[in-house]
């Protein structure tokens, strides 16, 4: 079969215009996962970038139609393994939206405190990688050391690091660690000496806004036309921010900013996250001594059925809007669900303001964008 | 005046690449810093977090006994079909016939460690057990029988 | 004292008293180049061992402790690995071309180890014209990284390969420049004159803030002449996978990994020669037991101490910096070294001419 193919003899493939195709990934450094993108290259100039998806394609959305709304949470937590706590979160609100059930208090403001928490630590984890993919190695480490404190935190509390399936419907699985309060303070503690580190390592550093500046500039008509939400939109000046616009669990109860740039370039997104990260300690700060005493789980029955009709429950992810519908039949599973996910919209940006950047343009843009592919191809 | 930017680009530039240099530097000559923890040596002293989830396991006390009545909430509960329970009859010293479980399977393989099957569970029969060094070299061995041999219900658990 | 020195001496004279003087030179020769790649096998498995150290220390992690006590094997564990892998070479690749490419840039390395003194009188060869030489063959090793490219047949590589002859093309004229000015303040471009000129102090104390300017010029080119991040776009993992080496393995993967190295060696080695005097001793004006104690150490420890504290600061820029976009590279050298470097010219010049050095 393979000598029948015809090997092409030529060094590259020239198009009629002198044009290369690249395949970048879906095994390739900087595609964080299994992205393919089939870029058209012209010299080091990009003339059109194809994502191609579907290599990390496990149908989630079809096994959840087959699992009972405790059970199918848990797989949510496979989409964006990164902020895993707020996609749980999404899926045991719509639930209780679902079935009109009250959450006790102590469970919504822990559950706040735990998405705030993911999300830094997505945060954290995107720097890391954000930088990896510009050439510098080092920040990815101390990066990566105070994501770590936030699994030790979560690996107390909730017993896993990653998939933690903590939350369920009415509230939470069981009580938060003795240790949590004083962990999480230590950690706000540690963060905010260590934040200063990316300012000098990362944000000043020349080379770094020289290869973020300006680059991969989205515009605010373009981020509201092609769906972007979260850092992404909000760096191109559009205000997004779910915990704002549909405050649920403790967001109403606290104060925070909406963090918005306009430049809405790489640099801008950059900052964006990392003024986040700022918010969301805020955030904790605010509700980490003020957990109300009470159940930490409301009375539910042991089958849950949601009623029947068409749900539909917004959250703030780390990387921007997601959302859960849910078509129910009155029975015990969905009779169809469909997830919203932040991922696949900002990545239909990319060819859009990656077009006539360099290839190198591309590793920034892609970066600031934050990824992540089993998000995007459920 | 462009002589003057020029200038003072160039030494904004070189200023903040050293800012970044003097910050590694100061990692390279502080090891007290360093952060590696050497897995395999230091098990001694390795503590996990006492609710990690690593496997699920059925806890026995010194007589032998659990308190699985086999009512398979774990098994209905389990998103996967990670546990099988294979229930039998034992007769009673009253004569009577009394439902338990034969065997408790449990595949570690297709296990996700999601604790629902813990939180299901009316009679705490099951917990999840900190252990994560779980590499075999055959698969089968992932699937284990959680009740020890001869163990059989606790007196009371209904 | 046993010095490197007397041992070359007394090598020379036994041979000399033994053997015709053909014969003698030629017995010389073989001990030169079994020398040469000693050192450059030894310096391989110590530079990467090094290197490797440095960025764990670095990014707060230990590094390789596994191999031998501290890790000290790890690097010739490696490369007893990268000996027993298959060579592939790919179907439509030039296989002539392909196989000869890590040859050229490894010879390219062994020739620029010529004129480099490791010691007092410790030389392979002191030609006339040191410097010049040095300039004329390091941009060979070009030739080699396109070659390497083009051959592989494939798209990373070629754009790699492209990126580099681009980059090498373009640093190797600050290089030069600020190898000039070290040339216009000595007047000569033999090495054994360069070093000797240092006696009463290094170039980069005597030479004012040009030399200086001329020193940073000088590392900053060769960072980007050797490929070493951040101007390390040739292989630019994040973008090109691995740029102009990606379809290689096994050995010959080693020879371009080793030659990187052996090359950051040698120009760090002529930069220490150049700015900072060489094998000579620490010498300060008029501190006479100072400069007596300096002199009890040996000149090689000298020598390859000061290489190595450049080599550090290189692998220092590594672990700190991203890196740069192409057209920024090009920019970088164009805008700001190429003027600077011309103007610093001009200035040691003048004071050359006015003989206002120390």
């Amino acid at each position: 079969m393979y000598n029948q193919t015809e090997i092409i003899k030529d060094t590259t493939e020239l198009g009629p215009e002198g044009e290369l195709v690249v395949n970048m990934g879906p095994q390739h450094p900087a595609t964080h996962g299994v992205l393919h993108l089939v870029v058209t290259l012209n010299g080091e100039t990009i003339k059109k970038i194809e994502p191609h998806l579907g290599y990390i394609h496990r149908s989630i959305e079809k096994m959840c139609e087959s699992l009972t709304y405790r059970q199918f949470i848990y797989v949510t937590s496979r989409m964006d393994y990164l902020s895993s706590h707020i996609n749980n979160t999404a899926c045991a609100l719509l639930v209780e939206k679902g079935m009109q059930i009250e959450v006790p208090e102590r469970a919504k403001v822990v559950r706040t405190i735990l998405n705030e928490l993911t999300r830094i630590a997505s945060h954290e984890l995107w720097i890391g990688a954000m930088a990896m993919d510009l050439g510098a190695f080092t920040p990815f480490f101390y990066a990566f050391r105070e994501r770590e404190m936030i699994t030790e935190i979560m690996e107390d509390t909730c017993g896993a690091r990653l998939t933690m399936n903590y939350i369920v419907p009415s509230g939470l699985m069981y009580d938060i660690h003795p240790e949590f309060q004083t962990k999480v303070k230590a950690f706000i503690k540690q963060f905010k000496e260590k934040v200063t580190e990316y300012e000098d390592l990362v944000t000043g550093n020349i080379i770094f806004q020289s290869r973020t500046k300006g680059v991969g500039v989205l515009t605010p008509e373009d981020a509201i036309s092609y769906g972007c939400s979260g850092p992404v939109a909000r760096a191109s000046g559009v205000s997004c921010d779910m915990r704002k616009i549909a405050p649920y669990d403790a967001y109403d109860k606290v104060e925070f900013d909406e963090i918005i740039e306009t430049a809405g370039d790489s640099f801008a997104r950059y900052m964006v996250r990392v003024k986040e990260m700022n918010q969301s300690i805020r955030i904790i700060e605010q509700l980490i001594d003020n957990i109300p005493e009470g159940d930490f789980v409301g009375k539910t029955k042991n089958v849950l059925k949601l009623n029947k009709g068409e749900f539909y429950q917004r959250v703030e992810t780390a990387r921007g809007e997601l959302g859960v519908y849910v078509v129910s039949e009155g029975g015990t599973t969905p009779y169809r669900i469909k997830f919203r996910s932040p991922g696949f919209s900002n990545l239909s940006v990319l060819d859009h303001i990656a077009n006539g950047s360099k290839i190198g343009d591309l590793m920034a843009t892609m970066g600031t964008l934050d990824l992540v592919i089993p998000d995007i191809d459920r | 005046m462009f002589l003057k930017d020029y200038i003072v680009d160039v030494y904004k530039g070189v200023s903040s690449l050293l800012k970044g240099m003097r910050k590694t530097g100061y990692y390279f000559t502080h090891s007290k810093e360093i952060i590696t923890e050497q897995y395999p040596d230091n098990r001694a002293t390795l503590k996990l977090a006492d609710r990690f989830k690593g496997e699920v396991v059925m806890p026995h006390d010194e007589n032998n006994e659990h308190t699985c009545t086999g009512c398979t909430a774990c098994e209905l509960a389990c998103p996967n079909g990670t546990i099988k329970i294979i229930t039998k009859f034992d007769i009673t010293p009253e004569g009577k016939k009394k439902k338990a479980i034969d065997a408790f399977i449990y595949r570690l393989e297709m296990c996700t460690l999601c604790n629902l099957c813990v939180a299901a569970c009316p009679s705490d029969a099951i917990k999840m057990a900190p252990n994560f060094e779980h590499s075999v070299f055959d698969r089968s061995k992932l699937t284990k029988i959680l009740n020890k041999p001869g163990s059989k219900i606790k007196e009371g658990i209904e | 004292m046993l010095s490197l020195e007397s041992i070359t001496k007394t090598t020379q004279d036994w041979l000399l008293a033994k053997f015709t003087p053909t014969l003698a030179l030629t017995i010389e020769c073989v001990i030169v180049i079994l020398l040469a790649i000693t050192l450059f096998a030894v310096l391989g498995l110590v530079l990467v061992l090094l290197e490797r150290k440095v960025a764990a220390r670095i990014q707060i992690r230990l590094g390789p402790n596994r191999v031998g006590p501290g890790g000290i094997f790890q690097t010739a564990a490696d490369t007893l690995k990268l000996i027993m892998k298959e060579g592939l070479t790919p179907d439509t690749a030039d296989k002539f071309l392909f196989n000869l490419a890590p040859f050229i840039v490894m010879m390219v390395a062994m020739l620029l180890l010529a004129p480099i003194a490791f010691a007092k009188n410790f030389q392979i060869w002191d030609i006339n014209i040191g410097v010049l030489y040095i300039s004329a063959i390091s941009s060979l090793s070009v030739i080699g990284i396109l070659m390497a490219g083009w051959a592989s047949n494939n798209k990373y590589s070629l754009l790699g390969a492209m990126r580099s002859g681009a980059q090498i093309v373009s640093y190797e004229l600050s290089a030069g420049f600020a190898v000039l000015t070290i040339v216009v303040l000595t007047g000569s471009l033999q090495i054994s004159e360069i070093v000797a000129s240092q006696e009463n102090g290094w170039w980069l104390f005597k030479g004012h803030i040009p030399v200086v300017i001329a020193f940073v010029l000088y590392i900053i080119a060769v960072t980007a002449e050797t490929n070493r991040a951040p101007f390390d776009l040739a292989e630019a993992e994040s973008e090109l996978t691995a740029g102009f080496h990606t379809e290689y393995s096994g050995m010959k993967f080693a020879l371009f990994f080793l030659a990187e190295y052996i090359n950051i060696f040698i120009v760090c080695a002529i930069g220490a020669t150049l700015f900072l005097g060489g094998w000579m001793p620490l010498h300060f004006g008029h501190w006479e037991g100072f400069n007596h104690i300096m002199d009890y150490i040996p000149s090689s420890v000298w020598f390859m101490g000061k290489t190595f504290l450049l080599i550090f600061l290189i692998m220092w820029f590594r672990w700190t910096f991203p890196r740069l976009r192409v057209d920024q590279l090009l920019n970088l050298e164009w805008k700001y070294l190429l003027p600077i470097s011309l103007f610093n010219l001009l200035l040691v010049t003048v004071i050359a001419i006015m003989g206002w050095h120390f």
